[in-house]
């Protein structure tokens, strides 16, 4: 995958930090060094303030009362609705629906375009490198509908096995089920070319984007995918939040996934018509706050600018890759920097990955360690688990260098 | 700060030697053909896992094999585990606390880690019982 930067002035890391007060405490005297951005991202005072903001000035339900504080919290839930839109420049904020984290997403396409449109004779094709999230739901419409299951490999240095992808273009799937960036191998995935030649033989393609839209420019237009999904909180926002991006005329077709207060325009008691996109399928009151806080989050990361946070993790990462291989006994896994997003999975000698985040955290290093919500991935290169890295626009090479200080002290540990 | 500082204060002496040596060289690794008893589970937050397979003779636990893949915590305890057992009556082993695992493995742990640390026990137990037993930390 071939990138053009156009913002050149590096981001810097320094002056991001203090706007994160969770990165300002200190314990024992050593200093937070967070590397699990993966799993959720810290969040900027502008983000936290906005949620006070909300709870201590304005909180009304949305879209109900006539009264002031209800429409300013209608005004800004909807005005975050269109700051996401342009984000990663959706077609309109009609396509743009709120759900309560990525997971949610997926399991909304899997129940209700899933189940309206897939059935006995179809394939649903996903690739070995999936979170959970982008595997389970598929299965679960498997067993609903009959469809059969096929799946993409990865290669040992985690790309995805061109040859699988070609098997699976003459299956003609119904659904692809695709994540723009690997959360362990960090791989960095050609989303719009795969769409494309899918689209060619007529299937609908879903991405994954959690890992992908906090780290790096996202044009939904340019990847052309049916369905876009990623989650606010490693991206800044708060928890509890997601979206759901769709291509209108699927959203529109699509039966609705929950029904209740909100998804209506009329109710009576043998039948509804529901409501237009994207209230259709946000049934319930919603996570105002968390979209208000959202619409803060992306307001923040568009002011750093996306190539920069793309430029700045991109370094990063080729500067941790090649401190890591300078380790002994470490074993990386994942493509090399051009093609690897903003976490880094490795494995050091016969330390289980828990005992080594253990290690590090006495020393203020927070890394995850485990399967990653990837099991099968973890199956496929014949290992329990890894410990990773995931780095973010708070992170330096000051971090990565805390990072393989503590490497060297669980060698120690364990005498090696 | 000071729950934190508290929990930290054991970490230094956590990775003792003969932990890493029963981690490294573990006793009674392995399977039982046939066994009397046996059960596996998995530590669900780590993925752990830890099988126990049991023979009994007239009451007392003849011999005891643990298989499985964790970390060294969990693997030390389960292998510290089958030393603890090998030889004694079942109705003893029935009697092993949570208390007398901890004492034997020798380590102050952190909420997170008891549980690592305990998995073997509780694969042990449910072997006899022949059900799953709740977590020993529970309370
Ligand atoms: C690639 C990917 N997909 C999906 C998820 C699930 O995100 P959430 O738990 O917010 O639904 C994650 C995060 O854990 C992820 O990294």
């Amino acid at each position: 995958m071939t990138e053009t930067i156009t913002d050149t002035r590096a981001l810097d890391a320094q002056a991001v930090r203090r706007d994160f007060p969770i990165l300002q405490q200190e314990t024992n005297g050593k200093r937070l060094v967070y590397l699990d951005s993966g799993a959720t991202s810290q969040k900027p005072s502008a983000v936290i303030e906005a949620l006070d903001e909300y709870y201590r000035t304005y909180n009304a339900n949305v879209h109900r009362g006539v009264y002031r504080i209800s429409e300013l919290a209608s005004e800004r839930y909807e005005k975050s609705r269109v700051k996401v839109q342009r984000f990663v420049n959706a077609r309109s904020s009609r396509e743009i629906i709120f759900t309560a984290n990525v997971t949610a997403s997926l399991n909304m396409v899997a129940y209700t375009w899933g189940r309206a449109n897939v059935s006995r004779d179809d394939v649903i094709v996903f690739t070995e490198m999936e979170h959970h999230s982008n595997i389970v739901p598929w299965q679960i419409l498997s067993g609903m509908t009959g469809a059969r299951l096929e799946f993409i490999h990865v290669t040992d240095d985690g790309y995805l096995n061109e040859e699988d992808v070609e098997r699976a273009l003459e299956l003609r799937p119904k659904l692809l089920a695709v994540t723009a960036v690997s959360n362990v191998l960090g791989t960095i995935n050609p989303i719009k070319e795969l769409v494309a030649r899918f689209h060619e033989v007529g299937t609908t393609v879903v991405v994954d984007a959690a890992q992908a839209v906090p780290h790096m420019p996202v044009d939904v237009r340019e990847w052309d995918a049916d369905f876009v999904g990623f989650t606010a909180h490693k991206m800044l926002g708060p928890t509890g939040l997601g979206v759901l991006c769709g291509r209108r005329e699927l959203l529109e077709a699509m039966p609705p996934f929950m029904g209740g207060g909100d998804m209506i325009r009329e109710v009576h008691l043998d039948r509804t018509r529901y409501n237009e996109l994207p209230w259709k399928f946000e049934a319930g009151t919603p996570n105002i706050a968390g979209v208000i806080g959202l619409g803060v989050a992306v307001d923040y990361l568009s002011e750093l600018g996306m190539d920069r946070v793309r430029a700045h993790e991109r370094e990063l990462v080729a500067y941790a890759m090649e401190q890591l291989a300078e380790v002994p006994d470490l074993r990386l896994f994942g493509p090399p920097p051009k093609d690897h997003g903003a976490a880094v999975s490795f494995t050091l000698a016969d330390i289980h990955p828990h005992d080594l985040a253990h290690i590090l955290d006495q020393e203020n290093v927070c890394v995850r360690a485990g399967h990653h919500c990837a099991q099968p991935l973890m199956e496929r290169y014949d290992i329990a688990a890894t410990t990773r890295a995931s780095f973010y626009i708070y992170n330096d090479r000051d971090d990565v260098d805390a990072l393989v200080e503590a490497l060297h002290k669980a060698r120690k540990i364990f005498m090696l | 700060m000071g729950i934190i500082a508290r929990e930290y204060r054991h970490m230094d002496d956590f990775y003792r030697e003969y932990i890493l040596d029963y981690y490294r060289n573990p006793r009674n690794r392995g399977v039982i053909e046939a066994p009397d008893y046996t059960y596996e589970d998995s530590n669900p937050l780590c993925g752990d896992e830890i099988r126990m397979d049991l023979r009994v003779r007239d009451g007392v636990v003849e011999e005891v094999k643990f298989s499985g893949r964790g970390c060294a915590i969990s693997q030390a305890s389960a292998s510290m585990l089958t030393e603890m057992v090998e030889g004694r009556p079942l109705e003893e082993v029935k009697q092993i606390s949570k208390e007398d695992m901890l004492e034997t493995l020798g380590i102050t742990l952190t909420p997170v880690r008891v549980k690592c640390a305990l998995l073997g026990l509780k694969v042990l137990k449910s072997s006899i019982y022949g059900l799953p037993v709740p977590d020993e930390d529970e309370p």
